[in-house]
This record gives structure tokens, C-alpha cells and sequence, in this order.
């Protein structure tokens, strides 16, 4: 669903904007629309998620009508169509890491962040959910993280506990 | 130990980049390409080679390439597929990680036969590693003068451009990928006509595999001829095989074609037999979406015959008693696997992958996760087995793209193979939630299966 009660308009940096020009180019002269997959993963990185201020500043910059933005934000599981923790943990939840664990390592990152699938943690830092297949099968358990989307494989209770250990001592770091 | 055309060089140190790739051998097929054959040449080796797309469809490369129109003034396209999304299918991702310039030579010997001077590798959007991977490998081309203009003095021009994706199963479709690329939602256009005749932005395009592209650089290095002689059959060439699930070594192995199954499975080069010393339950060949087999068809056909990782003979039988080979997506279960849970989780991927275009596939794969969510939970019954045969026949064949007989046939073949274990957890819906049928009554031996249910048959 798309939130549409966010209404701050949205002012792109000019590095951002430098980056979105660089990849029209990739294609023919009116052929910009096929930048938009490619320019929401770039806003996705700069704001965390796809707002639709953002959406409507993308469609003025392909010159296309927002509508053509919202479907295809809506249609794609990639982009986080409200604001998500810093650290989204993704795991595989489809059936070949679901016969190595997959399930287990799941209801381990529920009872650890404490938060259920969608939700963020009270410092804003996780959110977790279920994704389909990530085409790792042979290294399952696994999960990744945005907007790097770095892999963690052959995944166990205690190497997610590492993990999420080491994502929190980053962050006060920071 | 069986030859290797496209893994051979894996495990060297910095193959990942031009340099290594090169003292390799890298790179001469587009030399021997660009500076001594024709475009028309290329194409006739390949359809000599045997090659199939190593996608899932296994249709001829050589075939799909001569069908690309070529009116005058129309520019071409040649777009990578690697969109790599299977449920057992990590490849790709495996092939652009540690070796990303087989893929972009192989793209600049395809783009050149294919007469096309800007290509795109649409990489699905969760490898943004390997995007940057392929980024890098293409600057480095670029630099060493294999992209660009005039490539080797050759007069032909090249861009290769990476496309990420968005997240979606069914833009492994090719023309829900062509969509998609175009910057839209990932719906499967209607065919005829076909990317050869009008694919992205409506000119004539070809849509390849990765496999397929990184395989066309040995076809041309020696020769189409060479490559058919490797494999069985209509099989040719070798197969790059995701071996994933309760295995002792799970991994992607290039095979020969027309490997035993029993040698893939049991043997130490390869993945060296079920983990923990369990027995095998079932095989799923070719990717989620082929029909599951238990462990006794897996291994021989019905008549006792030794079966072969290959096309023809992973079909062998048909659906009653074969599979597919599809993308190489290899899935064994051990047995303490519940094959009921199983396809509801293929059923739930389908249904959440089902891009909602044709009724049948998106109310049908709501129905099939529903009713098999009720059965593996323990609320079925026996009607719903049926009603599930039935649900998944009016799938199959009634949609614009084959997704829907993707998200049916899992299901027929869990039924048609385990329909005993189906049952087993209506009739013991309670027992069904802490234990596990075990090996089915179909699979070798039996003598694993609960005494009560031996007593009912």
C-alpha cells in the first residue's frame, strides 16, 4: 500500500541526480522509462525506502506520469513502500533453505529482535522478513541486507547473533 | 572426471579479473570472432553445437537465434537473462561471481553474430554484488578495448550495459523481462509475436540465459562440432548443476551430460550422497517448478534402467513417471523431509510470484497454498486432496506464460508420487503436526513408513 498521507516534498542532492543522469543514458533516446527500476534502487539507497514525494520527483525527471512510478514500486518486492529499520534482514524462506533451516533461523530472529515480521525495532535499527528464493540454495541458510545486499550463508543461531551483535556495535560506532 | 568448458579455471587466483582470465585463454573467441568469422558463421556453429538454453525451456540457441528478423534500419538487441530466480537454481549467480568475464565475452561474440550494438544483462535486483562485479569486469573490457568502438579495429561496435531488477520471479519470463526492462511491471506479453520479431522497445531481440551466453565462447574457441561430441544425444555440451538440499556437498558442479543421476548423487566428485547419513525420499531435478520424484524413480526409470542427467532421459516417461531437467536446479530431500510442507512452500511461492495477469494462475495459486496450508496443518481432508488435482489441471495450460504450469506441476506430481502421505496427514492430523511419514511407500525401502499407515494399504 502505498502511503500517500507523507506529503514533505522531496528535493533530490545533485550527486543523486549526477547518478540518475548517468544511467539514462544507458538507453535510446525516449526510451528514459527503462532508468526506473535502475533510479528507485538509487533513491531506495539515498532515503531508505520509496515515499511517494519521491516517486512523484522521479516521474517529473523521466518525464512520465507518477502512476506509471507507484505500479511499478508496488509490483517489484524489492522496494519498501514505508520506512523500514536501518538494517532490514531478509531471510530465504523458500524450499531448499527450508530443508537446511530456514524456518528455525527465522523464529530466532523474531524472539531476538523481539519485533514480528514487517515491524521495526524501538531504536529503528532492524526490521526481518520472509523473502522467496535468493538463488543461494546450495549455502543455506541465508539472508541478506540492504542496500549493499552483502549475503550471510550457511546461516546458525549463533552466527545471526554474531551478526546482529556486529550490526549494533557499527552503528554506535557511526 | 568429466570435462569442464566453463568451470575449468574456477579456483584460480584472480580469475574474476581480465588479466587472469586472459593467461587463461580469455578473450580469444572474440578475436577469433570479429577478426575471422561472419556473423552467419557464428550462428551455424552454434546450431551445430546442439547447444539448448540452459534457462529451463532447453529450446535450441542455435534455432532461436536464426529466427531474429533483420529489416533494414532496425536496430537488434541480444539481452542477457539473469534474472536467476528458480526455487534450487544459484548458477548464474555462481558463474558472474567467480568467472563475470565468461559472461561478457560470451555477450560480445553473441551481440556481433546477432548483429546487435547495445546489449543488456538484466541481473535480478537482489545481486547488486555481483551487478558491481559485472560493472567492474565490463570497465575492464572496455579499457582492453573489447567494448566500445570500432573492438579490435574491427569496425564493430559494442555497448554492454547491466540492468538491475526489481525483486520478481516471473520476470525470468522473457517477455515479462523485455517489460520490465522497458521500465514496467513484470507482465508476460502475449505471443505471437515473439522477441525475434518484435522484443525490447519492439525491435527484433534475443533473450539468452547466462549459461547459454558463457557456453557460446568454447562453441566458437573449438568449434561447434567439438562441443556436440560431449553429451548424449540431443543432450550436448556440458550443464552447470545447483545441488542443493540435504546433500554432504551442496554446490554448482559442471556435468557431462548424460551423468548417471545415481553417480551425481552418491559420488564424491560430485555431492557425495545424502548429509547425516539419511536415505534420499525424493529428487526435485530441474527447479522447483519440474515434477518431484521419489528417490526409486530418481535413480532408474520405471522398467529398472539406470536413469542420466540429461533432457531426454529426466523425461523419460513423461509426467507419470519422469521429470525435467529445467535449469539444473537439483533438490534432494532426505527422509525425514515432509513432502506436504514442501509444496505448500513451492504453492506459497507461486502465488506470491503470480504477477495477476490470468485468473486461472492468480486465484489458482491462492487455492493450491490454502488448501495445502489446511492439509499440512492439519484441517484437510480427504476432498481436498482431490480438489487440489483439480484446482492445479484447470492452472496448467491456461495462461498467457508458463508460470501457471510451473505452479501446477509441483503439485500433480506430489500427489500423483506421495498421495499416501497426503493422506496420512488427514487421517493423523494430530500426529502429522510432531512427526514427520518418513520415506513414502513408493520410495526404496518401505520399510520406514509408520506401521499404522502399512496396515491400512
Amino acid at each position: 500500500m502505498l502511503k500517500v498521507e507523507e506529503t514533505q516534498p522531496v528535493e533530490f542532492s545533485s550527486a543523486l541526480l549526477a547518478k540518475f543522469d548517468e544511467v539514462v543514458k544507458r538507453y535510446p533516446e525516449g526510451r528514459q522509462k527503462s532508468a526506473l527500476l535502475p533510479l528507485l534502487h538509487l533513491v531506495q539507497e539515498a532515503y531508505g525506502w520509496t515515499s511517494v514525494p519521491a516517486m512523484d520527483k522521479v516521474a517529473e525527471y523521466l518525464n512520465i506520469q507518477p502512476i506509471e512510478v507507484y505500479e511499478v514500486a508496488s509490483f517489484y518486492t524489492m522496494y519498501f513502500l514505508e520506512p523500514k529499520g536501518k538494517y532490514v534482514l531478509e531471510v530465504c524462506r523458500t524450499g531448499p533453505c527450508c530443508l537446511v533451516g530456514a524456518e528455525k533461523i527465522m523464529s530466532h530472529i523474531e524472539q531476538k529482535l523481539g519485533v514480528k515480521e514487517g515491524e521495526v525495532t524501538a531504536d529503528g535499527l532492524f526490521s526481518w522478513r520472509g523473502v522467496e528464493c535468493l538463488a543461494a540454495c546450495g549455502f543455506g541458510p541465508v539472508l541478506q541486507i540492504g542496500p549493499e545486499y552483502t549475503f550471510y550463508e550457511n546461516l546458525t543461531e549463533q552466527s545471526v547473533d554474531q551478526l546482529i551483535d556486529d550490526l549494533k556495535n557499527k552503528d554506535l560506532r557511526q | 572426471m568429466g570435462r569442464k568448458l566453463l568451470l575449468e579455471h574456477i579456483n584460480v587466483p584472480g580469475i574474476n579479473t581480465l588479466e587472469v582470465y586472459r593467461q587463461k585463454g580469455g578473450y580469444r573467441a572474440v578475436e577469433k570472432a570479429l577478426k575471422t568469422l561472419t556473423p552467419d558463421e557464428i550462428v551455424e556453429e552454434v546450431k551445430k553445437s546442439g547447444l539448448r538454453g540452459r534457462g529451463g525451456a532447453g529450446f535450441p540457441t542455435g534455432m532461436k537465434w536464426s529466427f531474429l528478423a533483420k529489416p533494414e534500419g532496425v536496430p537488434r538487441y541480444l539481452v542477457c537473462n539473469a534474472d536467476e530466480s528458480e526455487p534450487g537454481t544459484f548458477k548464474d549467480r555462481y558463474l558472474m561471481t567467480h568467472i563475470p568475464h565468461a559472461l561478457i565475452e560470451g555477450m560480445i561474440v553473441s551481440s556481433f553474430a546477432l548483429g546487435a550494438n547495445t546489449s543488456y544483462i538484466y541481473v535480478r535486483g537482489e545481486m547488486m554484488p555481483q551487478i558491481r562485479i559485472l560493472e567492474r569486469a565490463i570497465a575492464e573490457a572496455k579499457a582492453a578495448g573489447f567494448l566500445g568502438k570500432n573492438i579490435l579495429g574491427t569496425g564493430y561496435d559494442l555497448e554492454l550495459y547491466v540492468q538491475p531488477g526489481g525483486g520478481a520471479y516471473i520476470c525470468g519470463e522473457e517477455t515479462a523481462l523485455l517489460e520490465s526492462l522497458e521500465g514496467k511491471r513484470g507482465n508476460p506479453r502475449i505471443k505471437p509475436p515473439f522477441p525475434a520479431i518484435a522484443g525490447l522497445y519492439g525491435c527484433p531481440t534475443v533473450v539468452n540465459n547466462v549459461e547459454s551466453i558463457a557456453a557460446v565462447v568454447p562453441i566458437v574457441n573449438d568449434g561447434g562440432d567439438e562441443y556436440a561430441k560431449i553429451g548424449i544425444g540431443r543432450s550436448t555440451g556440458t550443464k552447470l548443476i545447483s545441488a542443493s538440499g540435504n546433500l554432504v556437498k551442496p554446490g554448482v558442479y559442471e556435468i557431462e551430460l548424460g551423468l548417471p543421476v545415481e553417480e551425481f548423487i552418491y559420488s564424491d566428485e560430485y555431492c557425495g550422497g545424502i548429509a547425516n547419513g539419511k536415505r534420499l525420499k525424493a529428487t526435485v531435478a530441474g527447479g522447483s517448478s519440474v515434477p518431484i520424484l521419489p528417490a526409486n524413480l530418481t535413480l532408474r526409470y520405471a522398467n529398472g534402467e539406470p536413469r542420466l542427467m540429461s533432457y531426454e532421459s529426466l523425461s523419460e516417461g513423461g509426467f507419470a513417471t519422469g521429470t525435467m531437467l529445467g535449469s539444473g536446479g537439483f533438490i534432494a530431500f532426505d527422509e525425514d523431509q515432509c513432502i506436504v510442507r514442501n509444496t505448500w512452500n513451492f504453492s506459497r511461492f507461486y502465488h506470491h510470484e503470480s504477477c495477476g495477469q490470468c485468473s486461472p494462475c492468480r486465484e489458482g495459486t491462492g487455492w493450491l497454498e490454502k488448501i495445502l496450508h489446511k492439509i499440512e496443518f492439519g484441517h484437510g481432508t480427504m476432498d481436498d486432496i482431490d480438489l487440489l488435482w483439480d484446482v492445479q489441471r484447470k492452472i496448467e495450460g491456461n495462461t498467457i506464460c508458463p508460470l501457471g504450469d510451473a505452479a501446477s506441476w509441483p503439485v500433480a506430481s506430489a500427489i500423483r508420487h506421495f498421495r499416501d502421505e497426503f493422506e496420512w496427514h488427514v487421517k493423523e492430523p494430530m500426529k502429522s503436526q510432531s512427526t514427520n511419514y518418513g520415506l513414502a511407500n513408493y520410495a526404496n525401502p518401505i520399510e520406514k513408513a509408520p506401521e499404522e499407515v502399512k496396515s491400512q494399504n
